[in-house]
């Protein structure tokens, strides 16, 4: 009985994570902001529903892991996808004036669209040490 | 009996939320902003698909899930990768 109302309250909590991480979606102003609601409500509302699947499992008597590998692989994969689109929205909206120096020759990397030569140069063709 | 009203509630949780993601890639104001809607449908779609286990007590939807948790994030990459670069592998 303690645990259903455990695994019940896991359940509510991570539904309104998961509601929020979406409405967030709409409602924030900004694309910057709005970055934030599905990379980390989103993915705690999932986490509250898989930890709520592993004890249901335990209840039933047959502990599965899969669970902790779809948490892994969520919180390893929402940063890296959350990144990508900053640099995209970086590269679309600002200019090299509108962000801080980088302190090197070198502008920032997203801005950065020239073809850079690959070093050490690669051997021409028809010389030897060339493969093919 | 208070497990199947607090599921039911994290269905219509989750369900709404995919709706919503849905309505922003239809009318979003920019393309990254679809592209993170396409991310958060499939984080719905996982909590979604593992709720539907819990449900019916099976463990076929977990591998489906798990499948959706390894290969989602790779279309978004790429659909970032695209507008950033104009191409995906260069």
């Amino acid at each position: 009985m303690v645990i259903d109302i455990l695994i019940s309250a896991l359940l509510v909590i991570g539904g309104v994570f998961g509601l929020v991480g979406s409405y967030g979606l709409v409602k924030l102003p900004d694309l910057m902001t709005r970055l934030h609601a599905p990379t980390k409500s989103s993915t705690l509302g999932v986490g509250g529903v898989l930890v709520a699947s592993m004890l249901m499992g335990i209840v039933a008597g047959d502990l599965s892991w899969h669970e902790l590998l779809i948490t892994l692989f969520l919180f390893l994969t929402a940063p890296i996808t959350c990144n990508f689109i900053a640099k995209a929205w970086i590269a679309r909206n600002l200019t090299p004036q509108d962000l801080p120096p980088t302190g090197t020759p070198r502008n920032w990397a997203t801005l950065d669209l020239t073809e850079e030569p690959v070093l050490p140069a690669l051997t021409p063709p028809g010389q030897p040490g060339r493969p093919s | 009996m208070i497990l199947d009203y607090a599921l039911g509630f994290a269905f219509v949780c989750f369900g709404l939320g995919l709706l919503i993601c849905l309505w922003r890639v239809v009318f979003a104001p920019s393309i990254p902003d679809r592209v993170l809607a396409l991310d958060t449908m499939v984080v719905n779609m996982i909590a979604l698909l593992v709720l539907y286990g819990m449900y019916y007590g099976t463990g076929i939807y977990f591998e489906a899930a798990m499948l959706f948790a390894m290969t989602g994030f790779v279309s978004s990459v790429a659909y970032a990768k695209f507008i950033l670069r104009g191409d995906i592998i260069e």
